[in-house]
């Protein structure tokens, strides 16, 4: 009998990472139990199979999309109909399977819009996603039959019995289905990416050239890829039906497929892990800093711009290549640069808000007066010396951030070039 | 009749501002090969600046120095961001300008706040030009009209006349060989940017007052530009003029008619009542279709005719 020896590692990092990954999702909302930390946590849940689902199109099948939200904002509009077709007893459906009738329906016009958008890869694909998901957003408000115009549809997701005390009215139960729905698409999606159709997506992105000679239709990858994709973005549009209760034309609006291309990008595209880093800082801005200041769009842009000009490979790149430094045990050096340029980046940080924080008080807060809460304190906006005291803040920001930033990458360059000369000492050996 | 006759000046003269600003972000294309996602922004800011120069110093002044501060800003924009990011690759380059929509409507919004600003088109040239049977049609049309033609003439003679036009021409198709003839190819790229980003903003000064000037104007026109550029063929300039009075006329005839499937079945003996089976997309009027047609062309043109009207490359 001929003995084959099988030798499969029992990958034990990346069990851990899941694992990791899954007492996080159980365990966070007992730590932060406050209404609105489970309100963050569960659309961090949402954008985090939202921007996974983009990332099979733009990080690893090279498809810049600027129409994603059709397929999450579609899916949400029919998971929040058959939400309402469940409660009214019209069919049977319970609700913890509401987002798959997102994830069917968002696949479905994955089909028909995908056939449309697949036949072009790079610019124009970009183009034409642009000008379909313009196109759903204006049909969206021509039928208000079925969109509901301007208010959008709501529903009630407290529907049926409640099975085993679980009725889905309380936020921490929506949480926890969000985070079952959100841990399951993150496993089917990282599993998606090692199938062969995942692979030869990343070989489409490359090189469509050469995919196309080992046999391999580069359309129809594209095609397929998007269908999947679209699937998860009609689950996460499914997920944010049963939290939010309401759905407009908004989930489809370009300013969601903007939204979701900034958070895959912030977040670092070529990663596995990225978008879900990108979704979490994402809905940081959007719900939480949104609470504090009316900028935080402008906020959201510039640190975006400032991640595409000198952090293009996004937040899991600058995670990934210290994470290397500390592995080489050179950390310690880049300490004293670091504290540094973090400390003269906070100074400017606090003068470029200052300054932003009052021009916008002065131009859309006027008629509660001219004074606002600023990091604390009253400050009046009307007043020089408060402008003289910011201006000075940028000032001194920019004059320090400028010296620790030349300090910083000198020492940078140094500790790289040491790692790079440990690594050929090993390989030579 | 009357309703063709008005229909068609104003489409045009709407198709002439959609060719503005077409113009501008074809050139970029062509050039640079970045798609500027932001050209939509520094038409608004052009509209902006024209209100605000207008109100210090008049709506003439504004006219000439608007563009200027708008194409300044760009050309800025090119040699401190864009540069930066280009060794990157296009796609970086896009979302670049991408992110930077986003700044400039909130800069526009801390500026001027979020309320629309009273721009108003100047006294010469407020009230009618002729009436057409019952229809007056506005002076300012007219003048926006001739504006448009004056550009399209300017940016033709500069192309093909001047020394600078054929260096831009030359750089467009061979950059390594201008830049071997001693050109400096990258401040050609950043006057381009300049240029195209001044024009956007000549529009935005003519547009501003005859429309609307508020923080959305960026988002309600930029999405056409795309389209007028693709339907038009990427980076053809003749196919951009084209396509941009196809789709001005396309949407001023679409919003003035109310027929609708219902109608027209109707008078071929068709009875469809509220009870038909999709009625809702039954009895739509064109009017109601006008926002989404621009875009339905799009889908079509790239299914029959994938390099655009006039375009030369595919895809």
């Amino acid at each position: 009998m001929p003995a084959t020896i099988r030798f499969a590692p029992y990958d034990v990092g990346r069990w851990f990472v899941w694992a990791t990954t899954a007492v996080m999702f159980a365990v966070l909302p007992l730590i932060f139990t406050k209404g609105f930390a489970i309100t963050l946590l569960s659309q961090m849940g949402i954008m985090i199979v939202f921007a996974l689902s983009y990332n099979m199109l733009f990080g690893q099948g090279g498809m810049l999309s600027f129409g994603h939200a059709v397929y999450s904002g579609l899916g949400a509009f029919f998971a929040i109909h058959a939400l309402n077709w469940a409660g009214a007893g019209k069919i049977w459906l319970p609700v913890s399977l509401v987002p798959l009738v997102g994830g069917v329906f968002g696949a479905l016009f994955g089909v028909l819009f995908g056939y449309v958008t697949t036949k072009k890869a790079g610019t124009p694909f970009a183009m034409i996603t642009l000008g379909i998901g313009e196109m759903v957003f204006a049909a969206s408000l021509m039928f208000p039959g079925f969109f509901g115009g301007e208010g959008g549809v709501s529903g009630n997701r407290v529907i049926g019995d409640p099975l085993l005390g679980v009725s889905f009215g309380p936020g921490i139960e929506v949480y926890y289905l969000i985070a079952v729905w959100c841990f399951g698409c993150m496993v089917a999606m990282f599993a998606f990416a090692q199938t062969p159709l995942g692979r030869i997506s990343n070989a489409v992105r490359d090189n469509p050239e050469r995919a196309e000679f080992i046999g391999y239709s580069a359309q129809r990858v594209r095609f397929l890829v998007l269908i999947v994709a679209a699937f998860f973005a009609g689950i996460s549009g499914g997920l944010s039906a049963i939290n939010f209760e309401i759905v407009t034309a908004e989930n489809v609006s370009a300013l969601r497929s903007g939204g979701v291309l900034l958070a895959t990008f912030i977040g670092g595209a070529m990663f596995f892990f990225g978008p879900v880093l990108g979704a979490v800082i994402f809905v940081f801005f959007v719900v939480a800093l949104s609470e504090y200041t009316k900028a935080w769009q402008f906020y959201l842009g510039v640190f975006f711009v400032l991640m595409v000009m000198y952090a293009p490979g996004g937040v899991a790149s600058l995670v990934l290549i210290n994470l290397r430094v500390m592995k080489y045990r050179l950390f310690a050096r880049l300490r004293d640069p670091y504290a540094g340029v973090l400390l003269s980046a906070l100074v400017l940080l606090v003068g470029v808000a200052m300054v932003v924080e009052m021009s916008y008080h002065l131009t859309l807060g006027a008629s509660t007066g001219s004074t606002l809460k600023l990091f604390g304190f009253g400050v009046d906006s009307a007043a020089p010396e408060v402008w003289l005291l910011a201006s000075g803040i940028v000032v001194a920001g920019a004059l320090s951030f400028d010296a620790m930033r030349r300090y910083f990458a000198r020492e940078w360059e140094a500790v790289q070039a040491d790692i790079e000369e440990k690594i050929r000492r090993e390989a030579g050996l | 009749m009357e309703f063709v006759v008005i229909s068609l000046l104003n489409g045009i003269s709407y198709g002439l501002l959609l060719f503005m600003l077409a113009s501008g972000f074809t050139l970029i294309f062509s050039m640079m090969g970045v798609l500027n996602f932001a050209h939509a922004s520094f038409y608004m800011l052009g509209a902006y600046f024209g209100y605000q120069i207008s109100t210090w110093l008049g709506f003439w002044p504004a006219l000439f120095v608007a563009p200027l501060l708008v194409g300044a800003a760009g050309a800025l924009v090119e040699r401190y961001g864009l540069r930066r990011v280009h060794k990157s690759g296009h796609v970086p380059e896009l979302l670049f300008t991408f992110g930077l929509s986003y700044i400039i409507v909130e800069l526009v919004q801390i500026v001027w706040g979020r309320a629309a600003v009273p721009y108003q088109v100047p006294p010469e040239l407020q009230g009618p030009l002729f009436t057409v049977f019952t229809t007056t049609f506005p002076a300012y049309r007219a003048f926006m009209m001739l504006i448009a033609v004056l550009m399209l003439v300017a940016i033709w003679l500069m192309l093909t006349r001047t020394r600078i036009g054929l260096v831009i021409q030359a750089s467009l198709t061979h950059p390594g060989m201008a830049e071997a003839l001693g050109h400096n190819v990258p401040r050609v790229y950043m006057l381009t940017f300049g240029g195209g980003t001044a024009l956007a903003g000549l529009a935005g000064v003519i547009g501003g007052n005859a429309y609307v000037t508020e923080p959305s104007m960026a988002a309600l026109v930029g999405a056409i530009i795309f389209v007028v550029t693709v339907v038009g063929g990427m980076g053809s300039l003749a196919g951009a003029f084209v396509a941009s009075l196809l789709i001005g006329l396309m949407q001023t005839f679409a919003i003035g008619l109310d027929w609708s499937p219902v109608g027209l079945l109707g008078r071929l003996g068709i009875e469809i009542t509220p009870e038909t089976f999709l009625y809702a997309l039954w009895s739509l009027k064109l009017s109601q279709v006008a926002p989404v047609l621009p875009y339905l062309l799009l889908v079509m043109i790239l299914v029959f005719r994938p390099r655009g009207l006039m375009g030369t490359r595919e895809g």
